[in-house]
């Protein structure tokens, strides 16, 4: 989550003061990220130091400074807003890493494994699935967050279910006797290496 | 008491060395007002669990009870009966007549109990109405689009004074919007005292349930705990388990 940029887009409507740009962080993120009050202030010095934003030049207090996004911090906006984020190395993933441990010990039940990851999850869905129920709390850049975090953890559960099924189907075919070594996909693909 | 209740069912196809257990000492209970979902791959006995607890199949061993009433002394016709006014059924490719209008689908159900026609249709456009589809009442389900025809199903399943509703995959081949749209409709019912067992390969779908069953080789081998409430979740002094 890039707070520095998420501030100039805020600023880019128009000058606000830090309190404010707070308030409307975490209202246009529905809330789901929250932000303390010196992490805004730290970041709007850092623009100002770096020339993508300023504020009005009187000693006040933190609170009363008015900052206004530059044209330089209008083009780093633009170029952020643009630029997808590396996906191209593949996360160390710590669940996939139990999956494969327990996939090779042969006391380990690994479907077991799997289920009590699919079972904690599932939980979490519900979890969020329940704050989305609540038409309350219902806006739409929440609804977009909470969405978010429902597809990335049902990804989750489908590589789980997708892990099961090869294990079992590779329990019933012997492994060949000379395993072919597998090619170095990843060093090839990825633009941002 | 459960709306549904089942009690070591299981069932068994085909004989000797081709036995195979399609599900295997189910217990089962489902209040009125709660939405529970059965999670498994394919061919882990979900669509046979729901069957038999409609009592469309007949378990090898093992008790069904709907509202309390035992289904295994009951005749055909009594069974029959149960199913029309008490349970109703949303499939995944929505089974509505071609040949009916979205409102004469719905109250179909109530004619074959032998409630009048008008009465009937007038429960089917109360349906129609709680689903958001009054204007749609006279179009065929082939003029309607994907959403719609399932929310026809919907209606058609708690037209009445249903109070057990089972779904099996009932988003079907709807996008995830709409797939969304077909869990709120079912939440409602449930809110409205409706018990509802929902079967579903897809963790999306099932997180709208207060409890999720994992089946497997016909075994129900885990379900979740009660969801925490969604304070919790946002709250950041609670400490994340992982």
């Amino acid at each position: 989550m890039s707070i520095r940029h998420s501030l100039l887009a805020l600023l880019s409507e128009g000058p606000k003061y830090g309190f404010q740009l707070r308030q409307e962080f975490e209202m246009s993120t529905g809330e789901v990220w929250p932000l303390n009050v010196g992490q805004v202030y730290t970041t709007l010095q850092r623009l100002e130091r770096d020339g993508l934003a300023r504020s009005d030049d009187v000693e006040v207090d933190e609170r009363q400074k008015n900052y206004r996004i530059t044209d330089e911090g209008s083009e780093e906006l633009s170029h952020w807003l643009r630029t997808p984020p590396d996906l191209s190395e593949p996360p160390r993933d710590e669940l996939v890493i139990k999956v494969l441990v327990a996939s090779r010990l042969p006391d380990v039940d690994v479907y077991e494994v799997i289920q009590v990851h699919r079972r904690y999850i599932v939980q979490l869905m519900q979890q969020w699935t329940h704050l989305k129920e609540d038409e309350s709390r219902f806006d739409l850049a929440f609804a977009l967050a909470v969405d978010a975090e429902l597809f990335r953890l049902d990804s989750v559960v489908r590589w789980l279910d997708a892990a099961d099924g090869r294990l079992r189907r590779a329990a019933y075919e012997p492994a060949p006797e000379n395993p072919v070594a597998l090619p170095s996909i990843h060093r090839r693909t990825g633009a941002h290496r | 008491m459960s709306m549904l209740e089942l009690r070591q069912v299981s069932k068994r196809y085909g004989q000797g060395a081709n036995e195979v257990d399609a599900i295997a000492d189910i217990d089962l209970a489902v209040e009125r007002g709660s939405l529970v979902a059965i999670m498994g791959p394919s061919g882990s006995g979900k669509s046979t669990l729901l069957t038999i607890a409609g009592s469309l199949e007949e378990p090898t061993t093992g008790d069904v009870m709907i509202d309390g009433a035992r289904l295994s002394g009951m005749s055909r016709n009594d069974k029959a009966r149960l199913r029309r006014r008490s349970v109703g059924y949303v499939f995944q490719d929505f089974n509505l007549l071609a040949g009916l209008t979205a409102v004469e689908n719905v109250s179909l159900p109530l004619e074959l109990d032998g409630i009048s026609m008008k009465k009937a249709r007038a429960k089917g456009m109360a349906a129609l109405e709680g689903l958001g589809l009054a204007d749609r009442a006279e179009s065929f389900p082939d003029q309607l689009s994907g959403g719609e025809r399932q929310r026809v199903a919907i209606a058609r399943a708690v037209v009445g004074e249903r109070s057990l509703l089972l779904a099996d995959e009932p988003s079907g081949a709807l996008d995830s919007v709409n797939g969304e749209a077909v869990m709120r409709m079912i939440l409602a019912a449930c809110h409205g005292g409706v018990a509802a067992v929902v079967v579903t390969h897809d963790a999306k779908l099932a997180s709208w349930a207060d409890r999720v069953v994992f089946l497997r080789d016909g075994n129900a081998v885990d379900e979740t705990l009660p969801p925490p409430s969604p304070e919790e979740l946002l709250n950041p002094e609670v400490p994340n388990p992982s």
